[in-house]
């Protein structure tokens, strides 16, 4: 029997907002633990929430970079479960009313498009963190609790691990671009839940599902759908059943491990937040925030092939963060030749920014620099050997590439008149070298050119050299 | 007479001409509590040694000009937090609770007005209750007869302003803790209209129902309470962002031509109304009319169906507003818990009573699943029409006027092991909750047998606490009930 | 009539977390179902297209701006806790 694989995911992004979404509390990475909390984030008798502004805004933004139609009423309610890392024992979530609604993305598997729907975005607040230690007890830290949090569920479309990949590539890629969340997995602050079911090819109805959860990274999202998809095939050959359980997926045995079976739905009694009014979002609030909306990946990886004439390889590269991205766009304005910015970005920075680890934002050049430094090759200022050497200044101690060609004595002797006047006296030297080269010893021509550059401390303009050379030996 | 039969006004009167001193004031407090409190119990904990400090400062430092509040004593209902002060909600659970790092915004208020916290005020364990049998420590008596109940929940806020422990106290008011009170210990009691007063600081109870209101000896001391701490605050998201009116300025335009609504459910002995506390409101109804007023028949269609949607609806909000007291930021933590799931069960086990743990259970049952349109969306929709029935009479009436509680106090022990019967007293406070309108329970007479107060109720649209107090103040002036006290610890 | 077994009020005891005993259990079979019953009231009034009311009063958008401030130190936020350690609530390790 052949399956279909069915796949849901559950995307929980943190916003980067400076304070709560209920509390006053500062919202930051990295704090020490219970550092950013106050008697509202701990649940403490009598507090009450207040509603950041900025959150809803923020929610709005995702919302509609992932093409979501905008509530107009919407409101809050509470989530009821005893949790140690959920202080009131109710999380503040949307139940019947999220903030966005229909939305899709489209994903490209295989060279294929695909368009992946999106079911809803809720706005909601994140939990406290709780450590397990091996002495029998857990520890909680609050510092995380009241982050500000949209929930992001797929429908189910997704027929492959390898496209639940590319949806959460995607997923990430289009958020990062709205500026709300750095969607940063190894800090929490992207997290992903997969739901995974197979049914024989040709049948409607979907199989019983499992959830996994510990999904670390994208490959292991990957890599955890992958194992599941085959362990449940088997499951269904043997002719046996498949339970609605909760997986974890373990990355040393790279295998999905039962943590529970569940027993019907969970519980969770919403009902609407008495503490919280609800919100009217209306047409002028809708188009403030979309105004606010930078342009997207897939509109400039368009207008990059289309209007810049780039490949669609670099267009897709340099489209994949919004940093390179905005750091291209920065630099081509400034007067850079298009394909030349590309092509330093994709090699030349990228590598380096792989070798040392580092983010584009971490470098002290500026695109401005970089784009310098190209118009100083194009118009033979410099040579690609000698911009090897602005480049390593440039990405280690930033500065104006001008003045670092300046100081290192970089500069390319382009002075027709110049030239010939150092060549003619080479080949007076070498007269053996012309006639060898007339000879047809073409190596000769290597010679000459080395004797060039020798005497100008390789400071002549390498084609230029090529040019003269050829024209003078032609004279005699 | 004694300090505590003075108004605010003439207490600053006397605190400027030098007759007393704010510590005088705090002290005879404190001489008060020593004489009475054995037999009341108005207080869950007290605060003598900060409220004297401060008494000094404040007679040090007084100003020439003072507002009401500069140095009077007050009682706060231990749901209200207070820094530095233990607030314990009559619960086991909140015993060792000494410092709940923040002070609510009422109390934050009251200290802009100088006031002095002589202590914290019992109650029914997390305001569920209408005896203050339900505290969680022991049972505060009514200062009329220390046999009978005080009410509650605000039991020990109605105790001790009756007993003339403090001059004026702060209650909660759910679905009738500060009114009922109000009426068996024959005090003047408000609860607000729902959004005036910030509940920033109030232990919820039900949220979408719960109000801070004073409880004081007269009207004009009630404005003035009322106009300390109402107010909008940007820390509460239901507070609602209205002027702040002059409620003093109002209180002596009397009642020409005031519209009174009397609603005939109010009066009915289906509701259990007994006939003396009916005599006592058709009593006042006449010297209302006789001040100039009218008084007219009405009817509150759905009232009777008040006390189910309530009991569904608070505890519904009560079940998610206690779940958060679990053993781990802070109160009772029950030892020897196997896991973590017996930490918690135990732990809230220990530290609630029966009354709690039933409406936990109740509102959990009504939220679960299956259940909640049966139950919670139809109380709400119920909850919609109780609202109409105010909105359509407040179109041609001022004020809608009837008893606060169906009888007079009660012996203690005499309802506790009823739950159902319990509840269905509170059927005329309910309603007022519900509509979220201002209410208030002034004395209007005794009970002939007992000599127990009885109290009448006035109500008023959405925010006109001002023509409660128009028309309390008229009534209380053409009648001496406010003027009798209770025989207490041997003074008269 | 909806009538509450003692199962169902085990099974909301537990999602309450309420430790009951068997006496409790018969206690409060008896009392909920005595409320529940007597809540069966409104089903004399049709609510069909009555809206719900959450909120008394008609407000909407009460938002605030994005501003962070401190409110409280650690010390003060673990001043009431019944355990910790290392700056952080202790609890014992869950088990489902």
């Amino acid at each position: 029997m052949n399956f279909e694989t069915i796949i849901g995911l559950e995307v929980h992004v943190e916003l980067k907002t400076d304070s709560k979404i209920f509390s006053p509390s500062f919202n930051h990475f990295g704090a020490e633990p219970n550092e950013n909390i106050s008697p509202i984030d701990l649940g403490y008798p009598g507090v009450l929430p207040v509603l950041n502004e900025e959150a809803v805004n923020f929610a709005m933004k995702a919302a509609m970079a992932l093409n979501c139609e905008i509530a107009t009423d919407t409101k809050f309610d509470r989530k009821n479960y005893f949790y140690p890392d959920n202080p009131k024992a109710y999380q503040i979530s949307q139940f019947d009313q999220p903030i966005g609604e229909n939305g899709y993305i489209d994903i490209e598997v295989d060279g294929k498009t695909k368009r992946i729907g999106i079911t809803r975005l809720h706005l909601e607040e994140d939990a406290g963190k709780l450590s397990h230690t091996d002495e029998g007890y857990s520890l909680v830290d609050f510092n995380r609790q009241g982050t500000p949090l949209v929930e992001i569920v797929s429908e189910p479309d997704l027929r492959s691990p390898a496209e639940a990949y590319a949806y959460l590539e995607k997923l990430k890629n289009i958020i990062q671009y709205t500026g709300v969340s750095d969607c940063k997995m190894e800090e929490g602050s992207l997290r992903c839940d997969a739901n995974i079911s197979l049914r024989p090819i040709g049948q409607d109805e979907f199989g019983v599902k499992a959830e996994l959860k510990n999904l670390n990274s994208f490959s292991f999202v990957q890599k955890g759908l992958e194992f599941e998809e085959k362990r449940q095939q088997k499951v269904l050959m043997s002719g046996g059943e498949i339970l609605q359980e909760t997986r974890r997926y373990d990355e040393q045995t790279k295998e999905t491990i039962l943590m529970r079976v569940k027993e019907g739905s969970d519980d969770y009694r919403y009902f609407p937040e008495p503490d919280l009014v609800p919100l009217y979002i209306d047409d002028a609030w809708k188009e403030r925030i979309r105004a606010e909306i930078p342009e997207l990946p897939d509109a400039r990886k368009k207008r990059y092939v289309e209007d810049l004439n780039l490949p669609a390889y670099d267009a897709m590269v340099l489209t994949q963060t919004k940093e390179m991205s905005d750091f291209f766009e920065a630099a081509i304005k400034t007067g850079a030749d298009v394909k030349q910015a590309s092509n330093w970005l994709m090699g030349e920075v990228s590598a380096y920014l792989n070798k040392e680890q580092k983010e584009l934002h971490d470098l002290p050049m500026t695109p401005e620099a970089l784009a310098r430094m190209i118009t100083l090759i194009e118009d033979g200022t410099i040579s690609s050997k000698m911009a090897k050497k602005v480049f390593s200044e440039l990405v280690q101690n930033g500065g104006n590439p001008d003045e670092i060609v300046k100081a290192k004595g970089l500069v390319q002797i382009s002075d027709e008149g110049q030239l010939t006047d150092i060549i003619t006296a080479i080949l007076d030297q070498n007269e053996q070298s012309i006639i060898d080269f007339k000879n047809g010893k073409d190596k000769a021509i290597g010679f000459l050119v080395g004797q060039v550059m020798k005497q100008t401390k390789g400071q002549a303009n390498p084609p230029m050299v090529n040019k003269i050379l050829m024209q003078e030996i032609n004279k005699r | 007479m004694t300090v505590f039969d003075y108004t605010l006004e003439q207490l600053q009167a006397k605190l400027h001409s030098k007759e007393v001193t704010v510590t005088d004031l705090v002290q005879a407090s404190f001489d008060r509590i020593d004489e009475v409190e054995d037999e009341v119990k108005s207080f869950l904990t007290l605060n003598k040694e900060q409220a004297l400090e401060k008494a000094k400062q404040l007679d040090e430092n007084m100003p020439e000009k003072t507002n009401p509040l500069y140095g009077i004593p007050a009682g706060i209902k231990d749901n209200i937090v207070t820094k530095g002060l233990r607030t314990t909600c009559a619960s086991q659970f909140l015993s060792n609770f000494d410092d709940p790092l923040y002070d609510a915004t009422v109390m934050e208020k009251l200290n802009k007005e100088q006031a002095v916290v002589i202590g914290k005020l019992n109650m029914d364990e997390f305001a569920m209750g209408s005896t203050t049998e339900n505290s969680g420590y022991y049972d505060t008596r009514n200062p009329w007869n220390t046999d009978y109940v005080p009410g509650g929940s605000s039991g020990g806020s109605a105790a001790s302003v009756a007993a003339g422990e403090v001059f004026y106290s702060l209650g909660s008011d759910t679905g009738g803790s500060i009114r009922q009170p109000a009426s068996f210990c024959g005090v003047v009691g408000l609860k607000p209209t729902y959004g005036l007063v910030s509940r920033f600081g109030l232990v919820a109870f039900a949220s979408s129902l719960d109000q801070i209101g004073p409880l004081t000896r007269t009207v004009e001391d009630n404005a003035y309470v009322l106009q300390a701490i109402a107010g909008h605050d940007n820390m509460d998201s239901t507070s609602a962002n209205v002027d702040v009116p002059n409620y003093h300025d109002a209180l002596k335009d009397g009642v020409k031509g005031l519209k009174i609504a009397v609603p005939k459910e109010y009066l009915s002995s289906q509701e259990g109304i007994q006939p003396e506390v009916r005599e006592k409101v058709e009593a006042a109804l006449e010297v209302f009319k006789s001040l100039g007023a009218t008084v007219d028949e009405v009817s509150l269609p759905h009232s009777k169906y008040a006390v189910a949607a309530y009991y569904l609806l608070a505890s519904s909000e009560a079940s998610a507003n206690l779940a958060r007291f679990d053993g781990i930021r802070y109160g009772q933590r029950a030892e020897n818990a196997e896991n973590l799931i017996d930490l918690f069960k135990k732990s809230r086990s220990e530290g609630f009573g029966d009354e709690v743990k039933r409406r936990i259970m109740l509102g959990t049952f009504a939220l679960s699943s299956g259940y909640y349109d049966a139950y919670y969306k139809k109380a709400q929709q119920v909850r919609t029409l109780i609202k109409q029935d105010f909105d359509k009479v407040f179109e041609d009436y001022d004020v809608i006027i009837g008893p606060t509680s169906p009888t007079p106090a009660y012996k203690i022990g005499e309802k506790i092991d009823d739950p159902l019967t319990m509840y269905a007293d509170d059927v005329l406070t309910i309603p007022v909750n519900l509509a979220g309108v201002p209410g208030m329970s002034l004395p209007c007479g005794f009970s002939k047998d007992n000599h127990l107060p009885i109290g009448l109720q006035i109500i008023a649209k959405h925010f006109d606490e001002k023509t409660i107090y128009r028309a309390a103040y008229a009534y209380e002036q053409a009648t001496e009930h406010h003027k009798e006290r209770p025989n207490l610890g041997g003074a008269k | 009539m909806t009538d509450i077994s003692k199962d169902q009020v085990r099974h909301v005891a537990h999602l309450a977390r309420l430790a009951v005993s068997e006496e409790e259990v018969d206690r409060m079979t008896k009392q909920l179902g005595d409320i529940i019953h007597y809540a069966e009231l409104l089903n004399e009034l049709d609510t069909t297209g009555v809206e719900p009311t959450t909120h008394v009063l008609d407000l909407k958008n009460v938002m605030r701006k994005d501003e962070p401030r401190k409110w409280i130190t650690r010390e003060d936020a673990l001043k009431n806790a019944p355990d910790q350690k290392d700056g952080q609530f202790k609890v014992p390790t869950i088990l489902e």
